[in-house]
């Protein structure tokens, strides 16, 4: 009985008309709550976790990364305003990082045409993952578990004060600028850095950045943890506008139909994922995304190494000689 | 309207004194149309041949040129390596018979007219490249893989003696453009006679449009692509917040 309704809820097709494949609706509606769950859960895009489930289910990963800046888009919009209304956007922060981060953009857009046309899109844009994801993971996990210590041994009485932020080298530069909602007073090369380094991967891997950026800021930069993720969000609506146009423009593989309904899916989730992020500890979150992004990493890395079922891939190519 | 088809052809088959033509075929739509809601289709195609003998129909989508590349590890990860570039490669290609094609025709007839999916032949661009036949084998075995090549998309059906019907299934990652069915009468081990007829397959609708946008040939088009893209996505984002906004 209830399979048989499965069946008929998941005999809803659409046929995506730039990736070219058909595929259940409701798949595609649960893709993007579950993965919209978890994101509304960590407080992060989730761009790094659709992306390779899109691969997995049959999207040309082409269209995956750039469908996933469509995307980025309408979660980092819903997810500002409702940081906004919580006073949580440090919006001078978020412009400086926005003018490094769409010129980041334009630089990884024009060199993921590049590699696509050397048919190295596909290992490029896998290998960047492990990296990224390993080396995050790892450092998340690691400041997490001193942190969750730290809690523990607050609870039992002594706790030292704590600065606001530490001093490091990087406050040196030049080019100071005041930020007064994140009570800084520190060179503008910095964010402007981090958001080209985040354009990039943001055109390269389809994802908006945020676990990048929020670490960094937090302990590069020293921003309060409470208004990074509203800043970093408002920055990446602009960054994965950017990347979505030029996408188009230059790789024709945004497909405008999948995001929708992937928006729809992980909309809802966000909400729900909200919710109970807001009753668990920070530090316990922080944990557990750690290793979510951990695992996600070792998957693709093992998808890497391990000797794959075909050894053989089909490329189309354009016209014939 | 099937039945209605069948029924003309059956009209026809009884008309035709001694026809010239040893068969002949039709498609119920030559148009097959791709919509949002696509999930594959079964095309039927019909016909009548003029005494007894056997039916072979082969499906061919619009042939391109496509590189199969070869994974070796390199330093324990694995990448593309080699790759050989194929020509003339049909985007879909599917047979459907009456009986079992090695009993209606002998093997050379059948390399010959390139009958079964082992039995055809690419183009390469160099010169027969060293170990090209593990390229050409994975190149149709991929494409079986992804549901485009089928020995047997369907099967030819007879009603009666000269009345035959077959339906051949599209998968729904179909290629689209113009397909053509090659429709063949054996007798006695030869083919006899042999018709052949265009299918188009081609997007409509909202999703042909977004692909015509999507992928114009000048760039205006594209950018009015992605700024809606970005539009649509700036929409759904703020009409979420509102709809789940904590009152």
């Amino acid at each position: 009985m209830l399979g048989a309704l499965l069946d008929w809820l998941l005999s809803f097709q659409v046929y995506l008309p730039i990736a070219e494949l058909s595929v259940s609706v409701l798949l595609l509606l649960g893709l993007g709550g579950g993965v919209g769950f978890l994101s509304g859960l960590f407080g992060v895009g989730g761009g790094f976790l659709m992306t390779p489930l899109l691969i997995f289910i049959g999207v040309p990963p082409a269209v995956a990364v750039a469908t996933q800046s469509n995307q980025t888009v309408a979660t980092s919009v819903s997810g500002v305003l409702a940081h906004w209304s919580r006073d949580n956007v440090d919006f001078k922060m978020g412009f400086v990082l926005l003018s490094g981060g769409v010129f980041g953009s334009l630089v990884g857009v024009a060199l993921f045409s590049i590699l696509r046309r050397f048919g190295q899109i596909d290992l490029v844009i896998n290998i960047a993952y492990v990296i990224l994801l390993g080396s995050i993971g790892l450092m998340m996990l690691a400041e997490a578990t001193r942190a969750l210590r730290r809690v523990r041994r607050a609870q039992r009485g002594a706790m030292a004060p704590r600065k606001l932020h530490q001093h490091v080298w990087v406050h040196g530069l030049p080019l100071k600028m005041r930020f007064k909602k994140s009570r800084l007073y520190i060179s503008a090369i910095m964010p402007i850095g981090i958001g080209f380094v985040v354009g990039i991967l943001s055109a390269l891997l389809g994802v908006g950045g945020a676990f990048l950026i929020v670490p960094a800021m937090i302990y590069l930069v020293g921003m309060p943890t409470s208004i990074v993720v509203g800043t970093s969000l408002f920055q990446i609506i602009f960054v994965a506008a950017v990347t979505t146009i030029l996408q188009s423009m230059e790789n024709r593989t945004v497909d405008v139909l999948l995001a929708f309904v992937l928006t729809i899916g992980s909309v809802i989730g966000a909400q729900f994922g909200g919710r109970i992020g807001a009753r668990l500890p920070g530090e316990q979150i922080r944990f557990l995304l750690a290793l979510l992004i951990l695992s996600v990493a070792v998957g693709l890395c093992y998808g890497l190494v391990a000797t794959p079922d075909d050894l053989f891939s089909l490329q189309p190519l354009m016209g014939s000689r | 309207m099937r039945a209605l088809s069948l029924l003309v052809l059956l009209a026809m088959a009884l008309a035709a004194p001694a026809a010239a033509k040893g068969i002949v075929a039709d498609v119920d739509d030559h148009l097959v149309e791709i919509r949002t809601d696509f999930a594959g289709q079964d095309i039927l195609v019909f016909g009548a041949i003029d005494g007894p003998g056997d039916v072979i129909l082969v499906m061919r989508g619009p042939a391109g040129r496509v590189a199969v590349h070869q994974k070796e590890r390199f330093a324990g990860i694995w990448v593309n390596a080699q790759s050989i570039e194929f020509d003339d490669v049909p985007s879909l290609y599917g047979v459907a018979s009456s009986r079992p094609l090695f009993d209606i025709l002998p093997n050379e007839v059948l390399d010959r007219y390139q009958l079964g999916i082992g039995r055809l032949q690419f183009e390469t661009a160099e010169e027969e490249p060293y170990g090209i036949g593990s390229f050409r084998i994975a190149l149709v075995q991929q494409k079986r893989k992804q549901g485009l090549y089928a020995d047997r998309v369907g099967r030819v059906t007879f009603i009666g003696e000269t009345l035959f019907r077959a339906n051949l299934h599209l998968p729904s990652n179909v290629p689209t453009g113009t397909f053509l069915i090659d429709v063949y009468l054996v007798r006695d081990g030869r083919i006899v006679d042999a018709q052949n007829m265009p299918l188009v397959i081609s997007k409509v609708g909202f999703g042909a449009d977004l692909y015509k946008y999507a992928n114009a040939r000048s760039i205006a088009p594209r950018f009015g692509y992605g700024i809606s893209a970005v539009l649509v996505s700036l929409l759904t984002g703020w009409l979420a917040h509102l709809a789940f906004r904590k009152r």
